[in-house]
Parts: structure tokens; sequence; C-alpha cells
């Protein structure tokens, strides 16, 4: 496998203006004679799909919702980071690609990230024409907030629904295009395989969800936009159905699939309140600007009621380790920091595994009233989870999965290894390195579809011949029976299983989180890879489903989820065990400072891992993309 | 975490496609505890039934915070169930006593037609949406964001109408099965800001007309919407959306004007 990152050439800061410039244009007449299939209808999905129609491709777009205004992007709270330097505090293009880089502790392209920045003030000059409601000033002029300890206020924002306005601006502009007809949509369809013909990504096998019917569509590329594996732990903030099969699918097709043990935990998650929980909530960031974060110093104390433990009974634990950035520090750095509490024993609530996230110090300096407005809807939401007014005591928080900075390997063009598969959005690896800034996976989603697709995916149809494939192509029928044959197997063991998908699922989130968590290391790996095989196995032999297969089924469509999901858990962990240093939110035990810090190895790990599948039972072949950092330079993180 | 685990009676709407009869089936739902959702609650059922070979209960969720408008069923005639501004996902169980009977059924709409059990088609929102509620603007570079500027309580008005989630509960709600408070929002968002202006008399038109073409029922300022709605949109939306479309008929410049009534 050859993995050709195909940057341009010349100085940073003119590699997209000039690539741009370079690359092969399709005719206009021409451009109808071309059809894109696009999967996913997030916010990389539907800018995209929409943007590609306008040029005039012929678009067929799929969502596993009903609609394609539910795709998980909705669901983000925070804001965009845009360098656009509206508060006139020193922001500009380079400090967002310095802070992405840093950020990403140097496990990003320099070049990726500095295209990414770039785009960033053309998308929310776009989203604003497109009548997204952000939030304003009285001026009538735009608000920015400092968002996840940046030092600029670059965060533009629609309250705490940034991801669902944004979504619905580009879910809008893609119902434009349904409406002119350029685009096709079919949702409740979930991609099951990428069909390749002459080694080139010309379709998809998705099944129809209502129906259970396997269908078939070709193309001349398919692009794939369907989001992260976070709910590989079973527990996360992701949508209950966010899922990972379609990059699965493609990485078992050919694709490299990239920094898998690069996952993100959010330190600010409601605590899991039992064995019945089916998803975790994210309480928002900014809370930490006000909340302080503590557990008692003793161990006999954790159980008592937090009003009773007097000042000195109480540590401050972040403000004890860091007390330059205090509660502030990332994201990575609060969760280790939980997590080491609670292994200590010193872990608050029902489960031991919550610390607490206290505003009675805010509330005693700056009243109730200036409180509720900053967080009033926040702290009515964690009511109605938790039952607790986090006026009367203490929240609990506790870190979860959050977000996934692995994903499919892609050029600079978005370009999978596989030709004519593009991949977008939280579903490729290219921006993030090993851990992603808050309010920049919206950024990152909206410059991939609105303004580098439209442009890399003309040069692709210039660049290639591409013969018509229709789906009555022989590839078509094969992909399509193989399909077939894993539902009916799937279902024939269904029908005497004796444990539920959901038990196996659990089952599989535990052994994750426990040593493909938030700290890993190297006998903790090698049994999670030993437990998910034994679990695989067992899975395939005595799993319990309705085998009803020609019908609307959502067990049987999660039990082929967690089919994938099992053996992506363990090429995380086989890559977790390679990459033996900490860097972002990968924390290696071995590797760290005598104070418990992550320690990065840029002499063997300034690299992208990259996969490649080699079949059934056979280790993965590793492939190692170097990273250049000639911009910013090699620098240890330090927050203390 | 409360130890006091609770006893539930539940009558769900089962209906196994479109074409076949639905009806209520009870089922007894033992040992859930309070701090369980309603939606983990219905996990749980379903969980039992397949291993005792029943069919489970088919309904549609996904994010489980509120905001993708996936879930929706009707939660003892209540649409979302018994809590004020919240979705079905956001029902705890701690809002029903212990022993109580829990009646489920699917949104009741004949633009909405059932799938199976609790999942309804609800496609007609987004050819509502495909008829024009969007801005005509292309992915290309715009004028600085700050170059328009828009008043903050115009702003913050059409993000509250811009907040709806399309979950369906205000068309369920109603007795007239009306989609206006929907059409309205999106509407009212647009006629907030200057963007939306532009083409508001062929977008009001448009999405008022596929609204009534899908089926749903007009509004005769019931405001069971506005009290369901999860997300508390104000029924002025819907007043907005009948002034708008008085006001696009008398303008000349909606399509079926300018195309001499071809639509």
């Amino acid at each position: 496998m050859k993995l050709d990152s195909k940057i341009p050439g010349g100085p940073i800061a003119q590699k997209w203006e000039t690539y741009r410039s370079e690359m092969k244009l399709v005719n206009p007449a021409n451009k109808r004679k071309f059809n894109v299939i696009v999967v996913g209808t997030g916010l990389a999905g539907a800018s995209a799909a929409a943007s590609m129609a306008e040029l005039g491709y012929n678009v067929q777009s799929f969502c596993i919702q009903d609609s394609p205004r539910r795709a998980h992007s909705i669901a983000a709270q925070g804001g965009i980071n845009a360098a656009k330097n509206y508060a006139n505090d020193g922001d500009s293009v380079w400090r967002l690609f310095y802070d992405t880089v840093k950020g990403g502790d140097f496990r990003a392209r320099e070049a990726n990230v500095y295209r990414l920045a770039e785009l960033s003030t053309s998308i929310i000059d776009q989203c604003v024409a497109q009548g997204v409601p952000f939030a304003r000033e009285y001026s009538g002029e735009l608000a920015n907030r400092s968002f996840g300890g940046a030092q600029v206020s670059r965060t533009f924002y629609a309250r705490g629904q940034t991801g669902q306005q944004l979504l619905l601006g580009a879910y809008s502009a893609l119902m434009r295009q349904v409406d002119t007809g350029k685009v096709k949509l079919y949702e409740r369809r979930e991609m099951l395989d990428l069909v390749l013909v002459d080694g080139k990504a010309r379709g998809i096998i998705a099944r129809n969800l209502v129906t259970g019917a396997l269908e078939r569509y070709a193309a001349d590329a398919v692009v794939l936009a369907t989001g992260g594996y976070g709910r590989v732990y079973f527990l996360s903030t992701n949508a209950f159905n966010s899922n990972a099969t379609a990059s699965w699918r493609c990485y078992k097709r050919g694709a490299a699939f990239a920094n898998p043990c690069f996952t993100q935990i959010h330190p600010t998650c409601i605590p899991v309140a039992g064995d019945h929980q089916s998803k975790l909530t994210l309480m928002s960031e900014s809370l930490r600007n006000d909340g302080r974060v503590w557990v008692p110093l003793k161990k006999e104390d954790c159980k008592k009621d937090p009003s009773s433990i007097a000042e000195a009974d109480r540590d401050y634990y972040l403000e004890r380790r860091y007390p330059s950035f205090g509660n502030l520090v990332p994201r990575d750095v609060a969760s280790r920091a939980a997590k080491a509490v609670c292994d200590e024993g010193r872990g608050v609530g029902p489960s031991g595994l919550a610390v607490y996230l206290d505003f009675r110090d805010a509330i005693k300096r700056d009243g109730r009233q200036v409180v509720s407005e900053k967080y009033g809807n926040l702290f009515e939401m964690y009511e109605h989870i938790t039952g607790e007014s986090p006026f009367e005591t203490p929240m609990r928080i506790f870190p979860a999965i959050h977000y996934t900075m692995g994903g499919l390997w892609v050029d600079y063009n978005l370009m999978s290894n596989i030709p004519g598969l593009h991949v977008l959005g939280e579903a490729n690896f290219s921006d993030h390195g090993a851990n992603r800034l808050g309010a920049s996976a919206l950024m990152q989603g909206l410059a991939d579809g609105y303004f580098v697709i439209p442009y890399t995916i003309g040069n692709y149809f210039a660049s290639y011949p591409l013969p018509k494939v229709s789906v009555d192509h022989p590839e078509f029928a094969m992909a399509e029976a193989q399909s077939r044959d894993q539902i009916s197997r799937l279902a024939r063991v269904g029908a005497n299983g004796k444990t539920t998908v959901m038990e196996y699922y659990r089952q599989l989130g535990l052994i994750m989180w426990e040593h493909v968590g938030m700290a890993r290391n190297q006998s903790g790996l090698k049994k999670a890879i030993s437990q998910i095989q034994q679990l695989k196995q067992e899975y395939w032999e005595n799993v319990k489903i309705p085998t009803e297969t020609e019908t609307h089924n959502k067990n049987l469509e999660v039990a082929l989820r967690v089919a994938d999901f099992m053996e992506l858990g363990e090429l995380m962990a086989t890559d977790a065990l390679e990459r033996n240093e900490s860097c972002g939110g990968h924390f290696r035990e071995e590797s760290q400072t005598p104070e418990g810090e992550a320690k990065r190895d840029d002499q063997n790990f300034a690299h992208v891992a990259a996969w490649e599948y080699k079949g059934e039972g056979q280790k993965p072949a590793l492939h190692k993309e170097p990273l250049q950092f000639e911009n910013v330079h090699l620098a240890q993180r330090s927050y203390k | 975490m409360s130890k006091d685990l609770r006893n539930y009676k539940l009558v769900i709407w089962r209906q196994a496609s479109p074409q076949e009869k639905g009806g209520f089936e009870q089922y007894q739902v033992d040992g859930i505890s309070p701090d369980t959702s309603f939606l983990e609650m219905l996990d749980i059922l379903n969980d039992r039934l397949i291993k005792q070979n029943i069919r489970p209960i088919e309904f549609d969720s996904d994010c489980r915070e509120g905001i993708c408008g996936a879930c929706g069923c009707l939660v003892n005639g209540q649409a979302h169930g018994p809590r004020q501004k919240a979705t079905t996902c956001q029902i705890y169980m701690r809002s029903f006593e212990n022993g109580d009977t829990i009646t489920v059924e699917p949104w009741r709409a004949k633009a909405f037609p059932v799938i199976r059990d609790l999942v309804v088609d609800r496609s007609s929102f987004d050819r509502i949406i495909s008829a024009g509620g969007y801005i005509s603007v292309k992915s290309a570079k715009h004028a600085d964001a700050n170059a328009m500027l828009i008043p903050k309580p115009d702003a913050d008005q059409a993000f509250d109408y811009a907040t709806c989630i399309g979950c369906g509960a205000c068309v369920a709600a109603c007795p007239n099965a009306s989609a206006s408070l929907f059409t309205g929002a999106k509407i009212s968002q647009f006629t907030l800001m200057p963007q939306g202006r532009v083409e508001r008399e062929k977008r009001v038109e448009r999405m008022v007309d596929q609204m009534d073409r899908e089926g749903f029922g007009g509004c005769t300022n019931i405001g069971e919407c506005e009290a369901s709605c999860p997300k508390g949109i104000s029924i002025s939306a819907i007043a907005t959306m009948k002034a708008e479309y008085l006001k696009a008929a008398l303008s000349g410049r909606t399509e079926s004007n300018a195309s001499d009534g071809a639509m």
C-alpha cells in the first residue's frame, strides 16, 4: 500500500490557493454526466451534497435517520471557530493553525490544518448568507466568545445549539437541491458495503431499514461522511445510531484506517447512573469557567453530604496541580486528573466514579441571578436528568467518550487510498491530530463539505478515465451476496441465541473503557485484544436477535453494527499498543513524566499510523506516514 | 441513585406494517429505577421480549438528549409525555408513580403514516422544507458576515423559531393534525432576517401549498401545538405565516403569479 499525501509544494500559506488554481476542471456541460454518492447528512455530508449538486453533479444522498436533518452534528453545543479576528484580540489564520497543530499534540498534517484555518472565515460568511441565526451583539454584529481554553475569542455560536443551527443551514441547502432534482434523497438507508470496479470506488450496497431489502447504487465517486466511532465504547455522548459500519466496510475493502486509537474524552459529562443507561449527556465545557472541581481529601468523606465537608478537607485537585490554568486545563488533562482521583478511591456519588463541579463560590461571589443567567439552562438540564439542583448541591461529573480523531486515511484531496472514495468530517483522520480543540469539529465538517470537496472531486473526475458502470456489474452482485450472507448468518444464530445484542454491546463497551479508555498500558491492551476476540466468537455463536430480516428490525440493525464495532475495537487496541507514547487523547502509562504528565516521543512516533486490512484473523499491516513540522516547532504541551 | 425500583403496566400500540391492522397490547415491566429514561425503560422491556421470542417494540430515537427530533410518541395521550418542553427521550420514570398504567401510541396523523409500532413516516416535513425552507444562496464566497447588521432582538427571535427540531409533536397534538407551527416557525425565522426577505413571497406560498398537499389539516387557533412543543415555539409563528401568505398573494411576486398560474 502506498500512502501519498499529495501535499502541494510552496510555502504553507500559499499551498491551497496555488493548488486550487492548478486543479483540473470539469466543463460545466459535462458535470451533469457525473454521479456522486454521498453517505451521511451531517455537517460534512449535507454541505458536500448540496455544494456538488449546485455545481451540476448528480448526487445521491443517503442517511440512516428518517430525515437528513437528524444527523448527529445536530447535538453539538458550544460553537464554531473562525479566524475572523472580529474581537481585535490578535487572532489570525496563522494563530488558529498554530493552536490546532499544538492542541493536536503534533500528530496532524500541517498543510491540511493550515487550509482548515484559512477556510474557517468563509464558513461564517456562508452560514450567515444561509440565514443561520448566530448570536449577535446589540450593534447587530456577530458575537464571539473564547472557548476551550483558547486565548482569543474566535468562537461563533447560536446559544447552546450551534451544531443544530449549522446543520439546519446545510440541510436547507441540501433540500433546495432535492427540490431542483439534482439531489436524490435516500432516507433510512444504511451503507453495508463499498463496491469497487477496477480498483475504484464505484458504488455502494445499502440496506433499506424499512423493508430490509439490500439495494445497489452505482456512481462515479463515493463520498463518505458518516461520522466517528465513539459508540464502540457503548456509553458515549454520541447518538444511539452513530456507528462505524460504513467506514469499517471500506476498511475491509482496502481503505487504510488511520490512528484508530486517537479518541477524545470530554471531562464534563453527567456520570453513569446505572446499568439501564444508554447514553451519556455532555454538560458544556463553559461550566468550568465558574465551577470548581474537587473531591474529598479523605476517602471516608466520599459518601458524605458534600455541604458537610469542611473547606480544609476538600481537594481542588486541578487548581492544585495546574496553578496557572486551574479548572480550565484542556479536555484530556482534566479527564485524566478526574480518573486519577477516582482510582485513588476518592471519587464521589453512588458509583464512586464522579467528581464534584461546585458553583457554591460563584454563587457567593456573583449572586444566584448572575450564575443563573449564564448557566440556567444547563443547570435545568442537569436537574431533569439527575433530580438534583446544582444551586443546592454540587454537580457530579465524569469524563465520557465524545469524539474520535482517528478515521479513514485521506490525502490532501480528502481521498482515501482507494481512488474515488473520499472521506469527510469526523469520518476521516486528517485535521485534529491526537486531540481536537473545542469548537473545531463543526469547522472541519463544513470546510470539507462546502469548500474542499467541490474542488477536489472535479479534479478527480477530470484526472481518471471513468467508464460507465451499472449495478448489473458482477462486483455489485458479489458485494450484495456477502452482505446477505452476513445477515442470514446473524439471523440464524439469533434464532436460538441466549444473550441479546445490547448485553454484548455493553460488555464490549466495558472492555474498551477499562483498557482502551483514558489511560492505556501494554498488559491492559493485550488483555483487551484477547477479551474482544473471545467476545466476538461468542457473539457469533450465541447472540439473540429477532430474526425477521425483510422488515423494520432495529435490533438487527444494531447487531450488524456491533459486529463491526468488535472488530474496530480490536484494531483500536492494536494501534494503542503499537503507539508506545502519550500524545493528546492517547495516554500510555509507560510514557509519562515523573509528575504523571503525558510524554510524547517524537523520535519514534511523529507519524500517522495507517492500518491495512489483511483478511479475517490476520494481523493488519501498519504503514507509517511521517509527519514533518516545518512551521510549528515541536514542543511539549504544558499547562502548569 | 434511588434504590426504590418500580413496576409499571404498559399498554402499547402494536402494528406490524402499514397494511396490517394495529391494536394495543399489555406488558408488565417490573424493577425499573426512577433514574431510567422512558426510552431506556422501553429498551429494557425490549430485551426481555426478545428473550421470550416476542417481537420487540419498534420506535425511533437517536441523540437521546432532546435535540435530534427522532423520538416521539403519545404517552398517556400527551405528545412526548407528561413533562412540558421535553422530548420523549427526556422523560424519566420518576415522572410516574409505582404501579402506574402507561399508554403509548404513535403520532396519529394522515400525513404521518405508521411504518411499524411507534415508528411513523415524517418525510412530509422534509418535503415542506424542500418547497422553500431555505435561502437560495450557493456555497461560495459571500460578503463578510459583519457587512450585514441584524438587530439583536431580531436575531434572538429568529433563533427561537429556528430551534424547531421537526419532531412532529405539534401535528400529533393538534386536533386538526395541522403542520402550521412547524411551517410557520421556518417562515418566521426567515422573515425576521434580511437574508430571508428576498424570497419571502415565493417561500411562504410554496411551503403552505406543500403543507396542504401533504394532507395536514388547517389551523383553527387551538394552541395545542405550542403547549406540546418541546422547544416552546410560540404560536405567533402561525400568525406570521398567515400574514405573510396574505401579503405574498397581494404582492404579485409569488411564483404562481410570475409563471401565470402554472404552479
